[in-house]
Parts: structure tokens; sequence; C-alpha cells
């Protein structure tokens, strides 16, 4: 093996590898090819504090809300943080989909609208890598709120498509893109990606490009095997 | 061999298999054996309508199973058009990420622009400092692209429904609209005219006296494509009652804009959840109650009514000034000029950067190759795009680069919509209730 480790993307299947020699990357440059000059930095990413209360305009509203509605609040919720205005709320992946659902039914929440799904990649800064952000819109109230639930690589946690249908294609999109897993999601299947495609491309360690593509009878290499640029 | 028996005429041989009923046909006698197969429990097809199909609105795949001319069931496939942009997103500085998602949903470049740049100046925290002008050539533009991405929508769906002459009118008059946008940005579509902090280059008069010709030639047009459409008796068959989505059904799968309002909730993130302010302009929010495709007509209608209100208002707001932030760290230093080329940078500002001031020739520099940095933290920002609550979810690590970017795009999420809106309806109500979602599969698949 070369010096440089091979990213986890590649052990998980993924068809693309990172240049074979550290003297020569692709484009025949060297180093990471960062042309910032901050690529050598490692800069840690600060653990995010939770915000004491009070949290300010509706937000504290929305959390005694939540608590009165929820048994299980104060074993779910793992912190609240308040940022730009914004509220998240990071709650347990095994309990996201309870709580959605007293976010959608209880009457002084009312968030009968996810806005969206999605989910960021925090490798290196956090070991749940996975960070789902649930979107919430309440148009009673006309509020938006997120919840966050955080996951290791290969741990599922619950779909929350019984309670808001329209999450159905953001979890598959989560799935094609990081490969996290939602039990009970009726048809977790890729959608964006081809259905045979290997690795998951939005993980931070699957590297952008030197992915051959295939055409009918030819294949195109990756940039760093077509030819050198000096 | 599983059982073989004759027909009572003696021909064919049946015989029962894993796969289904095997016929041995020798000297065959066909009305026997079609005869006794149950007409109904056979006629259901499976057809693949797309990716390449002149009414899927790019490469949409609908995998259609029919019962006669019922659809019985619906699956959409999409995907066809994804194209990374949010992992390469990822990979550039924050300026130039502008460039990347204006590419996304290409009937509504701007308003990808904006949601990004209101995510990133809600990151940097400068979000009232955007000067005024700014923020008015923003909602100019953001309206004349509605409107012209809205006659995209009347245009390809009335050749849809069989009124192909539609097509070529919404197409002439979206044209004069991208004219205004090449005057302004220098590109008909594609334009990262948005940037963060204000906007690339100011409005030129010559633009301003195009927008106001817009603003008397639209109207007239309008009323021309109402009395083609409104009282013809295919429109009307065509449109109302077809593909009903009340606002249950909208709200459980997400569907937002024209749709939404076409079943009765006045849901507009203009009034709502004001951006860019939208809070100072007089407009109305059209609805219907028919929650059908004549009533998203209708709405779709009466918005570009109200996008022009919207922009006449924007023109008389539009006082001079400066169109980007006074912030040096993070304003682009020069502003392009045209040279003899046609292209070409700002010859004033090269001169004193080469010749005068290396201080503005280092600042010029990490400017432009490292960019600007970000405050660690996460946004999420939502517009009211043509077809929808358009999402931005911007999240940063504190570098110069986005440390994740995801898109709520509308046409996504509302092409989820199809299914309810199809299913037990005829084969060609299909099409009219997929066009009056107005999907684009640039914005949906990204």
């Amino acid at each position: 093996m070369s010096l440089e480790p091979t990213p986890e993307g590649a052990q998980l299947g993924s068809p693309a590898e990172i240049p074979s020699s550290p003297e020569k990357g692709m484009f025949g440059i060297h180093g990471t090819g960062d042309v910032s000059g901050f690529g050598g930095l490692v800069r840690p990413r600060a653990a995010v504090a939770g915000t004491p209360r009070p949290f300010g305009g509706y937000f504290d509203e929305v959390y005694d809300a939540l608590e009165e509605a929820y048994p299980g609040f104060a074993d779910a919720i793992e912190k609240v943080v308040v940022d730009r205005g914004e509220l998240t709320l990071h709650i347990k992946a095994e309990r996201i989909a309870e709580v959605c659902q007293i976010m959608r039914n209880d009457e002084s929440l009312r968030f009968e609208l996810c806005s969206s799904v999605d989910a960021v990649d925090y490798l290196s800064s956090d070991n749940r890598r996975f960070h789902l952000c649930y979107q919430l819109t309440s148009m009673t109230y006309r509020r938006r709120v997120r919840l966050e639930a955080a996951v290791s690589d290969g741990v599922s946690l619950p779909s929350v498509t019984s309670v808001y249908p329209t999450a159905d294609w953001q979890e598959r999109e989560i799935y094609d893109m990081f490969g996290v897993v939602f039990s009970g999601h009726p048809n977790l299947t890729r959608i964006l990606m081809p259905d045979d495609w290997e690795g998951h491309p939005q993980r931070k360690d699957y590297p952008l490009g030197g992915v051959p593509v295939e055409y009918k009878g030819a294949e195109i290499p990756p940039p760093d095997q077509r030819r050198v640029y000096q | 061999m599983t059982s073989q028996t004759t027909s009572e005429a003696g021909y064919a041989a049946e015989r029962e298999t894993t796969e289904g009923r095997v016929f041995t046909v020798t000297g065959g006698d066909w009305d026997t054996i079609t005869g006794s197969i149950d007409p109904l429990s056979n006629e259901k097809i499976v057809v693949n309508m797309g990716p390449q199909h002149p009414s899927t609105h790019g490469v949409l795949r609908l995998v259609l199973e029919l019962e006669g001319e019922t659809v019985t069931q619906v699956r959409p496939v999409v995907g066809y058009l994804h194209t990374g942009i949010e992992k390469n997103l990822e990979y550039r500085n924050w300026t130039q990420g502008t460039t990347f998602v204006t590419r996304m949903d290409y009937l509504a470049p701007l308003f990808n622009e904006a949601g990004y740049c209101l995510a990133v100046e809600k990151l940097l925290g400068i979000t009232d400092d955007i000067t005024e002008r700014a923020n008015t050539i923003r909602v100019l533009f953001m309206e004349l692209n509605r409107i012209s991405s809205h006659l995209v929508w009347i245009a390809t769906t009335g050749m849809e429904l069989g009124a192909i002459s539609m097509m070529l009118y919404g197409f002439r008059e979206r044209e004069y609209i991208l004219d205004i946008f090449e005057e302004t940005t220098g590109l008909r579509m594609n334009h990262a005219y948005f940037r963060p902090g204000g906007v690339a280059q100011d409005v030129p008069d010559s633009a301003i006296r195009k927008i106001r010709d817009l603003l008397v030639y639209l109207p007239k047009k309008l009323k021309e494509y109402e009395a083609l459409l409104s009282g013809q008796v295919i429109w009307q068959e065509r449109t109302q009652g077809v593909a009903v989505l009340d606002v249950t059904g909208c709200l459980s799968l997400g569907v937002t804009g024209p749709v939404l309002r076409s079943a009765g909730l006045a849901w507009d993130l203009r009034k709502t959840m004001p951006y860019c302010g939208y809070e100072d302009y007089e407009f109305d929010v059209p609805t219907a109650t028919t929650a059908d495709v004549w009533g998203r007509y209708l709405v779709r209608m009466a918005e570009i009514r109200e996008s022009l209100k919207l922009v006449e208002q924007a023109l008389d707001k539009l006082k001079p000034g400066p169109v980007m932030i006074a912030d040096k760290k993070i304003a682009w230093p020069a502003q392009l000029a045209v040279g003899l080329d046609g292209s070409g940078n700002s010859l004033e500002h090269v001169a004193k950067i080469m010749g005068q001031s290396m201080e503005s020739l280092i600042h010029h520099f990490k400017l432009v190759t490292e960019g600007f940095r970000v405050p660690a933290g996460q946004v999420y920002v939502g517009i009211e795009h043509p077809r929808g609550e358009l999402g931005v979810h911007a999240v940063s690590d504190g570098g110069t680069h986005p440390y994740r970017v995801h898109y709520r795009d509308p046409s996504f999420v509302n092409l989820q919509a199809i299914p309810a809106m199809a299913e037990g309806a005829l084969l060609a109500d299909v099409i009219a209730g997929g066009a009056s979602l107005d999907p684009v599969m640039g914005g949906c698949d990204r």
C-alpha cells in the first residue's frame, strides 16, 4: 500500500481511489491541490454547546409544549441549540419518529409540514458521524424548528414516513448519498444514483471525481489516469 | 411438466408452470385458446413512459400499470439528471457556489441563487447589511424569473394538452424576459448574478427600459392566452376535475407552491415568512378551491399578474446606491468591465493592483483564490420558488468552503404526488397531472 491511507469510501466498495503516489496527484499536482493554503491544516471542530434557557422568541413555547405533550421528553432530548435565530432540538435517533408524531399532532405545536430532511456527515469530529436534520414548519403558528438526530455508521434509525409521507423520497436520497438506513421505510432503495452503484457519494471520505464513467462499449478513466499535466 | 390436459377441440395442450399457464399449439385453432382466457385479468400491461418522452419535462420516467386506459399504479423514477452539484459545492469557495446552484433548476436559476445567497448571508450574520438596492434588484429579478418560469409552464402544458400554439406564444414571451436577463447578467440562463453580499453587477438603464416595455406588453398577451385557453372546451375537459389533490394530501406529501394554493391554502413564503424585503410590497396571494389542474392554471395566471405588480413596485423603489455589501472582506474588489472582445476585467482595477497598491493585490488574490471564511454553524432558509418552497440547508465548519449544502427542491418533493393524483384516473390525465406539478428535472435530481 502507498503512504496515503485508503479513503474509507473506497473500502466500502467505492470504485474510486485516491492517486497512488503521494508525490503526484490528479493533473500532476503535488500535495492536496488545495490552492487556499489551508489544506494541510486540520481544524478541530468545536463541539456545539447547548444553549441555556431562556431561548427567546417562540423557542421557549415550543420547548415547553413538547415537554408537556411528550412523556419521554427528558430521555429523548439531548440538547437544545439556538443559533442565528434558529432552534435546533437534538433528539435521540431512536425517538425521532415519536417526537415527529407529537410535533405534528399536538395542538400547541402543529408542525404540519416537514419541509426538508437531509443529512450531514461530521466525519472525524463526531463519533456518531451522520446527523439527520428534519426541518419542520408549522403553518398554523408560522414557526420553524429543526430536529437533529445523530447516528454512527451502520446504525439505523426509525423512518418518519408514517408521520410525514413526504419524507419518503428524502430518506431514500439520504440512504443513497450517505448509506443511512431507515427502519420501517416502505421502499428504501437508491433514488438518484444508479441502482447498482457502489458507495455513498456524499460521505466525506468518498472522493470527488476519479470515478470511471461507463459508456456503451467504452470506459472513460478517471482524470488522473488520462494524461499527466506537467 | 406439472400437469397436462387437452382442450376440448383437442388442438392445444396446456400445462401449469411456475411462470404461468403455457399452451402448446399444434395446428391450432386460436379461438378456442383465446376464448378460454379470462379477458379482464390478462389486460393489465406495464408501460414505461420516459425517460425520453416529450411530456415528461426532461428525463422523468413513469412506470405505469394499466388496465385498459385506466392507470392502476404509477411509480415515478428520477435520478437521470443527477449531477452531484451538492458534492461539488464542498470543493469550491463560498462565492463560487452560486455558479453551481444556478444550474439546478434551470427554469428558475435566480431562485436557486437567491436561496443560496440568503443562506450564506444568514451564516455570516450580514442579512441586515445587504443594501436596499441589492434587495430590490433581487426582488425585481426573482419576480421576472417567476413570470418566465410560469410562461414555460403554460407553454409546455398547453402543448401537452393539445394547444400547440400556446407553446409558441409562451416561449416567445419568455424570450423577452431572457433578453432582459442577458442585458443585465450577460447570460440568458445560469446567471450567477446574485452573490453572497449583493448582486454581481448593477442593472443597466437599457434593461430597465426593457422591463418597462414588458410591463405594457405582457398584460395584453396574458389576455390573449386566456382568450385562447379559458373558454376552450378541450382545455376545460382536460383540466377540470383532473388530478385532484386536496390540502391534506398536499401537506402530507409536502407539496407547496401553486399546487397547494390551488387547493385553497394561501401559503406563500413571501407573505408568511418574508425575506428580501417582500413585506414592503403590495401583492395578493391568488388561490383557487378546485384543487385540480384547472385551479393550478388559474393560480399561475393570476401569479403572473401579481408578479408584474411586484416588478412595477420594485422599479419604483429602485434608488441609486451600491449593489454590493460595503464589507471589503466579502465583496469582490473589481467590477467587471466589457472589453473590446466582449468580456474582461476592469482595466482600471488591474492597473491599480498591478501598479500602485501591493496591499490591494494581496487582498484581491486572497479573496479570489481563497475566499472569505464563514463562521461555523448551520442555517435553513426557505424561499417561495415558482414551484413551491425552495429550502437551502447550509452548514459551515468555519472554513472558506461550504461543509455541506442541501437543496430541498420543490420539483423533487412535489413529484412524489404523481401517484396520488394519477392512480385510478385515465392515462391522458397522468400527462395533465404531471404537467400541473411543473417538475423541472434539473432541480429534482440536482
